[in-house]
């Protein structure tokens, strides 16, 4: 095994962002030569615009930028989710087309998994593709599609065989979404936001050396990305912002983050925002109130013993027990930290809580959270979801009886969808 | 640490729960808690001598063991989930702390070393009848007499009272401040009696102070900051003692229901029993997480605390008190009618669950000290 020395690295790194690093260079530019250098994803393999670090050394690589305020690759988004997928499954044409650009941050990507009629049921996709006239004609509809609707790209899951039962049947594909059969539509939510589209395919066209794995294997290729994706769910949802330092490279990069971060806007708000109860208890004069400062008690405890119970299963990760479950605990108890909060929120209001935006004091922020908390118990796998795997995979009870595991797939009773 | 448990606490608590898994079944606990002290002796005298259970948070200077709030809060969290009858609570978590937090070295000197080798049971007696244990409220009262003190007024809801041959009690002193004093249990006005507790798994007390002689400790100005940290220690420890019940039924519960078939199925296979048990598991998991962070604030182990100990030690014993009850009705639900039965031993629990929401405060008063003391 190779010893990599962290000072070798930090040394390696810091030389060359001292010679190369210029915040009046352009965003691509900047990235392409980052990408050349290695330094950009330094744990990616060589031949793949890494230096086959450990994934250990990339957050020493990362301080090091920072502590120069230097701009890093694109990695905001749904782009990181496709990386993985195509380093782990992808061929070299995949590897080859795709890569830089995700790096580079030029195209951009979206995920077509979830369907009107499976959303925690992803494998129950219906969305065909059909192999006709050598290349892949896909029809159906997705939805829950952060970012389709200026995506470049699109990882989809469909259907290319109804006689296999149903997780042996998919195929997964890299879809080019500019294209006529493709059409995207914004879904308004009911918190005003439109976060998330549906997306129609029409005799849309992948040719077929873009099937990513082979045919029938495409839930598997998807695993790669839905562990991508709870592994890196507060990287992909953190909301960020860019730096707000002089210079081209930033400017652009700050136009970047907000397009990337504009679906996200609402998503503090849907954690019920337990760091907003105290001040606006006592801006709104119902600090006083006993009624109401349990209610405040109660939401603060559950938002404090949530944190220190994640902290403990990261802890207890840290020591060398495997990645597991817990995840669905964490996931679980934000359900109920949030609605703690919001009924906390709405005793402080008080009348206020049927008003909105200027009118409701708080510039529409508390009116955001009653309205955006009910995401959180449904979106990333349902709080019953959550239950299933935490009463099945850590309390070792029976396993759900299923219809969909023991028959082709056209004989699964399913949704009537359209 | 905050998060994690040391190998040496692991080690720890492993021998506890082997010992008391050993000692103390249930069917120990129905036995002892149907006689007179409502303790067994012998294991009280192993705890003390073998396993040093009455010494851990004492001082070294004073006969102690020299450990941390940590260790105690470990200890009293096996003996909860044991359901341990047994005078730990009241003797080595409130007692000894009051005397170690109130008492002058000479002091500590004279009456530590008893209680960490377990000859002597004490028993602190605060709180009072109706009022429970808000010091602001206590009536009871200390007069100076001849360079020492006496005192009058009503305490209840002693824990292990009747056990204890020594007594700390708190009383106002002539200029509203709270004093601590001790003396023996066997003095000349102060009478007892035994309370009829609804949980038999946990003695309770009632005295009687008519001018009984007792001598303060530390100086005047001691009594209020020691009944404080007292409170916060004991807070925490019931919350570990909460904490190791809740997660005993929660896993019997389990057990039981992964035997029980009912429509030709185990009921463990039904959704709605699985949800139920998800929901308890996550319920525990905060609360144990609540009671483990008091604890280390409590041995001031990491300057990223953001809290003072009072409302941490108030957070985590609400939190515990609504999870035990909580985690006691859905064990009794998952049992079925054979869970109200006095054979069932759900209900050993479900008694401690409901004496322990009430013991030191509710989970509404301890909230409301919660804020009070909350770093905004």
């Amino acid at each position: 095994m190779t010893d990599y020395r962290e000072d070798e690295i930090r040394a390696g790194v810091r030389a060359w962002l001292t010679e190369n690093w210029d915040p009046d260079r352009g965003l691509v530019e900047w990235r392409n030569m980052l990408i050349e250098s290695g330094w950009g994803v330094p744990h990616w393999p060589k031949e793949w615009h890494g230096r086959g670090l450990p994934v250990g050394m990339a957050p020493v690589v990362e301080e090091e930028f920072d502590k120069l305020g230097a701009v890093g690759v694109a990695r905001m988004g749904i782009r990181t989710l496709a990386a993985a997928t195509i380093l782990e499954h992808g061929t070299d044409l995949h590897k080859q087309r795709f890569l830089r650009g995700i790096l580079t941050g030029e195209e951009t990507w979206c995920q077509l998994f979830s369907e009107p009629g499976s959303g925690s049921d992803l494998a129950g996709a219906v969305t065909r593709a059909d192999f006709q006239g050598g290349r892949w004609i896909i029809n159906g509809q997705k939805v829950w599609n952060t970012g389709a609707h200026h995506a470049d790209f699109g990882l989809l899951l469909a259907r290319t065989d109804w006689d296999a039962v149903k997780h042996r049947g998919l195929s997964y594909f890299l879809l080019d979404m500019r294209q006529p059969g493709v059409e995207v539509h914004q879904l308004r939510q009911m918190n005003g936001h439109a976060s998330f589209n549906q997306v129609f395919f029409t005799d849309a066209v992948v040719e077929p050396e873009y099937r990513i794995g082979g045919i029938g294997e495409g839930w598997k290729v998807a695993t790669t990305t839905l562990m991508h994706e709870r592994r890196g769910a507060d990287g992909v949802r953190r909301y960020a912002t860019g730096s707000d330092r002089p210079g081209r490279i930033h400017e652009e990069e700050r136009a970047e983050v907000a397009t990337v971060m504009a679906p996200y806007v609402w998503y503090p708000q849907r954690t019920g925002r337990a760091d907003l109860l105290i001040e606006r208890a006592k801006a709104a004069g119902r600090w006083d109130d006993p009624a109401v400062r349990q209610e405040i008690a109660k939401a603060l405890t559950l938002a404090r013993t949530a944190e220190w119970t994640a902290r403990r299963a990261r802890e207890a990760q840290q020591t060398g027990r495997p990645q597991g479950p817990e995840g669905s605990i964490g996931k679980l108890a934000a359900s109920i930290v949030a609605r703690a909060c919001a009924r906390a929120h709405t005793m402080i209001a008080g009348p206020d809580a049927m008003l909105t935006g200027e009118d409701d004091g708080t510039d529409g922020v508390v009116a955001e959270i009653l309205v955006s908390t009910p995401a959180i118990s449904i979106a990333g796998g349902t709080d019953e979801i959550q239950r299933n795997i935490i009463s099945e995979r850590i309390l070792s009870m029976p396993k759900e009886v299923r219809h969909d595991t023991d028959r082709p797939f056209r004989d699964v009773p399913r949704n009537q969808v359209g | 640490m905050k998060f994690s448990f040391s190998e040496e606490q692991t080690e720890f608590r492993n021998m506890l729960r082997r010992f008391l898994s050993d000692r103390s079944p249930t069917t120990e606990v129905r036995r002892v808690m149907e006689t007179g002290s409502g303790y067994d002796p012998e294991v009280w005298r192993m705890m003390a001598e073998e396993l040093g259970v009455t010494a851990i948070h004492i001082s070294e200077a004073f006969g102690g063991a020299g450990f941390g709030i940590s260790e105690l809060a470990i200890a009293a969290e096996e003996a909860g989930r044991a359901l341990l009858p047994s005078p730990f609570f009241g003797s080595t978590v409130m007692a000894a702390t009051a005397i170690a937090e109130a008492g002058t070295d000479a002091q500590k000197q004279a009456l530590l070393p008893g209680i960490a080798n377990g000859g002597t049971i004490a028993a602190l007696a605060a709180a009072e009848p109706g009022i429970g244990w808000n010091a602001d409220a206590f009536a009871a009262a200390a007069r100076p007499d001849n360079g020492s003190w006496r005192l009058t007024g009503r305490k209840s809801y002693v824990l292990d009272g009747m056990a204890a041959s020594l007594v700390v009690a708190a009383a106002r002193l002539p200029d509203g401040k709270l004093g601590l004093f001790s003396l023996p249990a066997e003095s000349g006005g102060l009478a007892r009696r035994p309370l009829q507790s609804m949980d038999p798994t946990r003695r309770l007390a009632q005295m009687d102070f008519d001018g009984a002689a007792a001598e303060l400790l530390g100086g005047p100005e001691a009594g209020d900051p020691a009944w404080a940290r007292t409170l916060d220690i004991a807070a925490v420890c019931l919350a570990g003692e909460m904490v190791g019940g809740a997660e005993r039924l929660r896993e019997d519960a389990l057990e039981y229901v992964s035997m029980r078939m009912q429509f030709g199925r185990s009921i463990a296979s039904f959704q709605v029993t699985k949800h139920k048990a998800a929901d308890m598991l996550l319920e525990v998991e905060l609360a144990k997480a609540a009671a483990y962070y008091a604890a280390a604030a409590a041995d001031g182990v990491d300057e990223e605390v953001d809290q003072p100990l009072a409302a941490l030690a108030a957070l985590a014993k609400a939190a515990a008190s609504d999870t035990y009850m909580q985690t006691a009705i859905h064990a009794v639900q998952m049992h079925g009618g054979i869970g109200f039965t006095h054979d069932n031993d759900t209900q050993l629990w479900f008694k401690r669950a409901k004496a322990s929401e009430a013991f030191l405060g509710s989970a509404a008063d301890h909230r409301e000290r919660m804020l009070q003391h909350w770093n905004a």
